[in-house]
């Protein structure tokens, strides 16, 4: 293997420029993988992070007859926890309602959260220090949506839980910024015994969020959960996004790996006396082949070495400056941040190295494996093919 | 006592040709002497690089049985024929098969890396053998830069740096003027003499004839003639 990749090292530095010319098209899918992979991973970490802070916490209690699909359940789907459960926990009622900003109706979704709570960022303090008597917070989109700002007032009508109608003008007192469309579009946030009251509950809650010290009990007739389940939908969303694109970086990988594939079957064919003059000196024509493929090898090495060349700036910019996007993940219904800053780990790049050396080796070995049936003594002709 | 050190008994050679077949040697028996600088001589197509082919292990008889130093050629696996070509047998070859991406220096060394000699040793052998070729100033130059004189003196000097037991030249001088082809050959007679290695040539060069202590004329696949030159007596 030493001799191989001296002499593999030898041909490929001697060939000079074509050398580099083939580096350079592997070196730039490895570019292109690395780039859109941390991008996606800086997407997913901030898009995790963002759920998390704003609305998962470590996990949800849910009632069990609510699901957040289905809007038919929010009705029913409420309860009171025993307080001997309700530990590191912050309840959330949800509920049913319209506003009229400037006349129009807006179908909204009220939930009501406690004013003290510090799990997730809604600023829930704006309750605690405002004299208007039905304070609610809104996210920017929501604000933009129903042309809000903050001070305005607008009508709020509910049914209570007897079905009963009742209205009242309520106070914004604070619009939040945030990248988490479902605490956001179409949601006003109001405090959480204020809510109970207003629909006639005490002490209802239609979920708890968990902090970080809170254990998981059985409680009957609530669910929990965890982070992990939440964060799925997520996760998977972007993952599906991840491999649905990686076609686009596969076919650049592919069209180096064809370079590769073609420079070495046309240099097997002009180098047909070189090879045959290797076995003449001695090595095996599975030698010859191994320092072929080798060379290979080492074209995506150097494609690598390359790319770090003029990746990394790019890379240290982009995970440190991020890159804007036009486009907001409110109209998508995703979390995504304005700008991604992309997270570049170990592991991405030592897989991509990987990728990039393997199917470089498959490739080489694919096109070296015409040596095998070379005949050493028309190969010194150079007419073995 | 003379050491024999390739054997060839009733050596047959046969090429298919579409559905057919050409016999390129016809029963050859030959026998060569450790330190001989003996040469197959004869028209295109006699079979003589056939010959030299095989004896150099890069390709089997048909028939027959050609023994080099005391391996038959045709038991041989194929690492064991690298084996040996690595080891003990040196090839020059008309168009010099210089590669072309090293300098003179690494191509002279590549026998050696074969070999897996350290790096002091190689550069030892490589600085003589440059030297017996006179080669030692051109050193880091590529083939490319080089005159055809001075391309096949790279390959001599590739061909000798192991110290090979046998050294086979296939028309060392056709690609290459008189004056060249007399340094080359100088060259040669040189190392048989200096080294005891055993020279097989296969030409029709009447320069490279003049050299020669023994002269196997080749025709048609057979040995018309086995002459040693200095002693003027016939073998065969």
């Amino acid at each position: 293997m030493n001799l191989g990749l001296k002499l593999a090292y030898k041909n490929l530095i001697g060939a000079g420029l074509k050398t580099w010319l083939n580096s350079f098209a592997l070196s730039f899918a490895f570019v292109l993988i690395l780039f859109y992979n941390g991008m996606i991973d800086g997407w997913n970490n901030e898009a995790r992070r963002d759920a998390i802070e704003w609305d998962y916490g470590y996990g949800h209690l849910r009632n069990e007859n609510y699901d957040p699909l289905d809007f038919f359940s929010i009705q029913d789907g409420h309860g009171v926890l025993p307080a001997k459960y309700s530990e590191n926990l912050t309840p959330v009622l949800v509920w049913q309602g319209n506003i009229y900003p400037q006349g129009r109706s807006m179908n909204i979704l009220l939930k009501g959260i406690d004013p003290n709570q510090t799990i997730i960022k809604i600023p829930t303090d704006l309750f605690k220090n405002t004299d208007a008597e039905y304070p609610a917070v809104i996210g920017a989109k929501m604000a933009e949506n129903a042309n809000l700002k903050v001070g305005d007032m607008v009508q709020l009508r509910w049914r209570d839980q007897n079905g009963t109608f009742d209205a009242v003008q309520i106070t914004i007192v604070g619009v939040f910024n945030t990248n988490v469309p479902f605490v956001d579009a179409g949601q006003l946030w109001m405090p959480y015994d204020l809510l109970n009251k207003m629909v006639g509950l005490e002490n209802n809650a239609t979920y708890y969020i968990a902090n970080d010290k809170y254990e998981p009990k059985d409680v009957e007739g609530w669910t929990f959960v965890s982070q992990e389940t939440l964060l799925k939908p997520v996760t998977d969303l972007i993952n599906a996004k991840k491999y649905g694109a990686s076609v686009m970086y596969l076919l650049l990988l592919a069209i180096g790996l064809l370079v590769i594939f073609d420079t070495l079957a046309l240099s097997i064919f002009r180098r047909q006396r070189e090879i045959g003059t290797h076995i003449a000196l001695g090595l095996t024509q599975k030698q010859v082949i191994r320092m072929f493929t080798i060379e290979g090898i080492m074209y995506s090495i150097f494609g690598i070495v390359l790319g770090a060349v003029y990746g990394t700036p790019l890379f240290i910019y982009l995970a440190k400056k991020g890159l804007s996007f036009p486009v907001s993940g409110d109209s998508m219904g995703i979390i995504l941040a304005p700008t991604i800053y992309s997270v570049y780990s170990v592991e991405l790049i030592i897989k991509t190295i990987l990728l990039l050396i393997i199917s470089a080796a498959i490739v080489s070995r694919l096109a070296a494996r015409r040596i095998a049936k070379m005949n050493p003594v028309e190969a010194l002709k150079g007419k073995a093919l | 006592m003379e050491q024999k050190i390739i054997s060839i008994e009733n050596l047959v050679k046969r090429f298919p040709m579409g559905e057919k077949e050409f016999t390129a040697l016809k029963g050859i028996n030959l026998s060569f002497d450790k330190g001989e600088f003996a040469g197959f001589v004869g028209p295109s197509g006699s079979g003589k690089t056939t010959i030299l082919n095989i004896l150099g292990t890069l390709d089997k008889p048909t028939e027959g049985t050609v023994n080099v130093l005391e391996k038959d050629v045709e038991k041989l696996t194929k690492k064991e024929s690298a084996l040996m070509r690595k080891q003990n047998i040196g090839f020059i070859f008309q168009s010099f098969n210089l590669l072309p991406v090293y300098t003179v220096y690494e191509n002279v060394e590549l026998a050696l890396l074969l070999l897996n000699k350290t790096a002091t040793e190689r550069k030892q052998a490589v600085m003589e053998a440059l030297e017996w070729v006179g080669l030692t100033e051109l050193k880091d130059k590529r083939p490319p830069q080089l005159s055809g004189g001075e391309s096949q003196r790279v390959a001599i000097a590739r061909a000798i740096v192991k110290k090979p037991s046998i050294v086979l030249a296939d028309e060392p001088t056709a690609n290459l003027d008189a004056a060249n082809a007399h340094v080359i050959m100088k060259t040669m007679v040189k190392l048989n003499e200096q080294l005891q290695t055993t020279f097989i040539f296969a030409t029709h060069d009447e320069k490279v004839m003049t050299y020669l202590k023994r002269i196997i004329k080749l025709a048609d696949g057979k040995v018309l003639e086995d002459k040693i030159i200095n002693q003027q007596t016939e073998k065969q």
